[in-house]
């Protein structure tokens, strides 16, 4: 289902319709769609965040016991408590912020992760827009979250904030590009740059046995899949990479002066990027909405389920990966980034090359 | 419908770009450099050109105007620099100015533009990898190499003398 499709649909039940507001109104179900899956996955993911972490740390997380507004069976409505408690909280801007841009910093961030959403194929036919070059445009439209961040953080006129946000901006920067490079490596193989051309590349097995997919197609890509997953994670500014918003050091980094509804949606976008770096590493390694088994239960509906599963999957691994590591410091953060992943990522590109010229 | 989107990213790129040069905030002016590049991202889409709208937006927004920010943001009290904005021989230079504009409208006027109606290309980067490969090879590498120069001057600035 892409946009054009509803542009279609809507045709055929008012053919004299002039293109225009069709088209206006085809958009603007995508986007209402695209809002409401963010939505549900920051609900979601929060709540099995709280859970999980609770169960590592031997805690039991929330349960919903208190007096009150009772927040559900296990603890399952906390997160709508959490979300009602934030829209009702007071909005405050600090005196010496600069109004404008603190106003519009967390919308930049937001739109960062939203507009990304937009080239993610959630099954063979369900994408909001498949375009030519898909895979770039997701790398081009995350550069909007770090102007966002860093706006959120000059603007507040905090000096933890101004720390946060820059640092957030140099480890993003950096982290784009062993991220770009091992995906770049599976553009070898696919050919193409559209979301669903990659995916629907990953067709078949390997051996016999293993599914296609692009991590199972050689040592290199195997390789490739770790790093971009590493550096998508600290593209999100999380633990272990989260030292945007370390709390021991920065109080909440770039975020420090926000609060209620604004600070919403730094949260809303920090799972939104999430979802489209899990999304991506989805697509490009772990063969998409393709069934793990050759040739059964494939299909539209399948191909969103098994979608789903593997988002879900990685997700979690992401949260895993939280509460397990320590947070790594400034200096070791960026050598990871240029004096590991990034040669990693180049020796892996050239490796790939060859490969696929050679044995592929 | 076409039309007047176009005409909205052409007014966006005007207007910001007039306030790039005339804000007095530089902050401010950096926001709108971030419209103009948008805009002119906007304008590659209407060309077609997909991979190149892309670019501009990773490159120029997701690069460029991020190290300008860090630039200003690192400056010690940068917003209470009030940057001049007064002009010196207004006479002179308004008449050059003039004559520019007329030189540029007469050029634009007689030019014997090429006008196509191109249909939508199935492939942009394809078409742009083969070119860069063959055609373009040389030019590819000087920038490379230019690139990698400019690489190592960097990391020589910025390496503390031992």
């Amino acid at each position: 289902m892409t946009i054009d499709n509803i542009i279609i649909w809507f045709q055929s039940w008012l053919p004299n319709a002039r293109i225009a507001p069709l088209y206006v109104a085809a958009v603007l179900i995508a986007a209402l769609a695209i809002f409401l899956v963010m939505a549900v996955n920051a609900l979601v993911a929060v709540y099995a965040e709280r859970k999980i972490s609770a169960f590592m740390q031997d805690r039991v997380g929330p349960m919903g016991q208190g007096p009150g507004l009772h927040a559900g069976k296990w603890g399952l409505l906390q997160t709508v408590a959490d979300t009602i408690k934030l829209i009702l909280k007071e909005d405050i801007i600090p005196k010496a912020a600069d109004k404008k841009l603190f106003i519009i910093a967390p919308f930049i961030v937001f739109l960062g992760a939203f507009i990304a959403l937009a080239a993610l194929p959630w099954g063979p036919t369900l994408i909001a827009a498949d375009m030519n070059i898909g895979l770039f445009y997701i790398l081009a439209v995350s550069s909007f979250g770090v102007i966002g961040i860093i706006f959120a953080a000059w603007s507040s006129d905090n000096k933890w904030s101004l720390f946060g946000g820059m640092r957030s901006a140099a480890q993003i920067i950096s982290y784009e590009i062993p991220a770009a490079l091992s995906l770049v490596a599976v553009l070898l193989l696919a050919g193409t740059l559209s979301m669903q051309g990659i995916v629907a590349n990953q067709s078949g097995t390997v051996w016999g046995f293993l599914p296609n997919w692009n991590i199972f197609n050689n040592p290199f890509t195997f390789l490739a899949f770790f790093i971009y997953f590493i550096a998508g994670v600290a593209e999100t500014n999380r633990t272990p990479f989260d030292i945007p918003e370390a709390e021991s050091e920065l109080v909440a980094g770039f975020h420090t002066e926000y609060s209620g509804m604004r600070w919403a949606f730094f949260f809303l976008s920090e799972y939104g990027n999430m979802l489209v770096v899990a999304g991506v590493a989805v697509v490009a390694f772990l063969g998409g909405w393709q069934s793990p088994i050759d040739g059964i239960m494939q299909g539209p509906l399948w191909g969103l389920i098994w979608f789903l599963l593997k988002m879900t999957v990685v997700i979690l691994i992401m949260i895993w990966w939280r509460w397990t590591f320590p947070r790594l410091r400034v200096d070791q953060l960026m050598n990871v980034a240029w004096k590991v992943l990034l040669p990693i990522a180049l020796f892996n590109l050239f490796g790939t090359a060859i490969w696929t010229l050679t044995i592929g | 419908m076409i039309n007047l989107v176009f005409w909205f990213f052409v007014i966006l790129i005007v207007l910001s770009a007039f306030s790039v040069v005339l804000n007095k905030n530089l902050i401010y002016a950096a926001i709108s450099l971030l419209l103009t590049f948008l805009g002119i991202a906007a304008l590659y889409v209407f060309l077609w050109a997909d991979f190149m709208a892309g670019t501009q937006v990773l490159i120029y927004i997701g690069g460029i105007l991020i190290l300008l920010l860090f630039g200003i943001m690192l400056t010690h009290k940068i917003t209470s620099v009030k940057i001049s904005h007064t002009s010196v021989q207004k006479g002179i230079g308004g008449a050059v100015v003039l004559v520019l504009f007329i030189g540029l409208l007469w050029m634009i006027k007689i030019t014997p533009w090429k006008m196509e109606s191109a249909m939508e290309p199935e492939q942009t980067v394809n078409t742009i990898g083969t070119l860069l490969m063959t055609d373009f090879l040389l030019p590819f590498e000087v920038a490379s190499v230019l690139l990698l120069g400019a690489l190592i001057g960097a990391a020589v600035l910025a390496r503390k003398e031992s």
